[in-house]
């Protein structure tokens, strides 16, 4: 009972955030009630008892993902005069692809594929630890998806400096390894020369 | 499983509600006396040079994707390490060789130079 409340809530949330994404007209606000967003969708897996995704969910995309988002919308200057300008210009564009998301959905959605009692989550025990069966899977069955995925993020790290790491260097800052291994021959040089009488 | 979390959903309730009181308080008590000069913009003590809206550096962003790759990976450490009397020693070797793959992309984002900030 309490569990059904707290999903209507978390589903209403969502709902009105999401909404909110796309209708509001500061893009940073958008990004903000994104952040809204994945706290409900959190809330919801944790009553689908997946809590090491809720946990993740809110570690990687509210605290990694959203931070990204963040730094990209401040990056492009966005002007938001501009952007309203050539709005109706896309409708047929927008109209289009919102039509073909929305059949696809319904057809999906329709085919009873995810209506069979099956698909209802078992409750567990108390002791139940869904991070521990997770790892459990993870670790044995899909070894090699998982190395996939270790791939996949070495190839992302290298994409990333790739793009968008620049070598100007315009400031005189010393390279402290250099320093280091300066040896005082290098820098001092003694020079043998007589002694000079006084007059 | 989620009796186990009652006490957050107490400690949600409870900080929304304090949160909520706070503003409320806030909004019938405080005195609200707005005037065109005191909601002006100012920018200590002289006229604000321009918007606010400017224009993130490209590293920054640099920063953020680096932090998503390296968060994901010790994302992936938490199950691993609850499930590791369970998996022998294939699962063990699996993520070791998981983390010599990435950290052959941190000594390369080490080398390159993405980590100094000039």
């Amino acid at each position: 009972m309490i569990e059904q409340t707290l999903f209507y809530i978390a589903a209403a949330v969502l709902v009105f955030a999401a909404s909110a994404v796309i209708t509001v007209r500061n893009p940073v606000v958008a990004a903000l009630t994104l952040v809204l967003c994945f706290f409900c969708n959190a809330a919801i897996w944790l009553l689908l008892e997946a809590e090491f995704l809720a946990i993740v969910l809110v570690l990687v995309y509210v605290g990694a993902v959203m931070v990204l988002f963040l730094f990209v919308v401040m990056m492009l200057d966005i002007n938001i005069a501009e952007l309203r300008k050539g709005f109706s210009g896309f409708l047929p564009i927008g109209v289009t692809v919102a039509l073909i998301m929305v059949i696809s959905m319904v057809l999906v959605l329709a085919s009873g594929y995810f209506a069979g009692p099956e698909y209802v989550p078992l409750k567990h025990a108390a002791e139940y630890s869904n991070t521990r069966e997770l790892g459990l899977l993870l670790y044995s069955e899909y070894l090699y998806p998982f190395e996939i995925a270790g791939a996949i993020l070495l190839v992302a790290i290298v994409a990333a400096i790739a793009l968008t790491h620049r070598r100007a260097k315009n400031n005189k800052s010393p390279a402290p390894g250099t320093q280091v291994a300066v040896k005082r021959e290098d820098r001092i040089r003694l020079v043998k020369m007589k002694t000079e009488q006084q007059s | 499983m989620l009796e186990n979390y009652l006490p957050i959903l107490l400690f949600l309730i409870v900080g929304f509600g304090l949160g909520i009181v706070l503003f409320v308080l806030g909004y019938f008590i405080g005195p609200n006396r707005p005037n065109p000069i005191k909601g002006s913009p100012y920018e200590c003590g002289f006229e604000a040079f321009e918007d606010a809206r400017m224009k993130f550096d490209v590293r920054y962003y640099l920063v953020a994707i680096l932090f998503i790759l390296f968060d994901l990976e010790i994302a992936f450490l938490f199950p691993w390490a609850v499930a590791l009397d369970g998996i022998g020693l294939a699962g063990f070797w699996a993520m070791m060789f998981f983390l010599a793959v990435l950290v052959a992309g941190f000594i390369y984002e080490w080398r390159k130079g993405a980590l100094d900030w000039e």
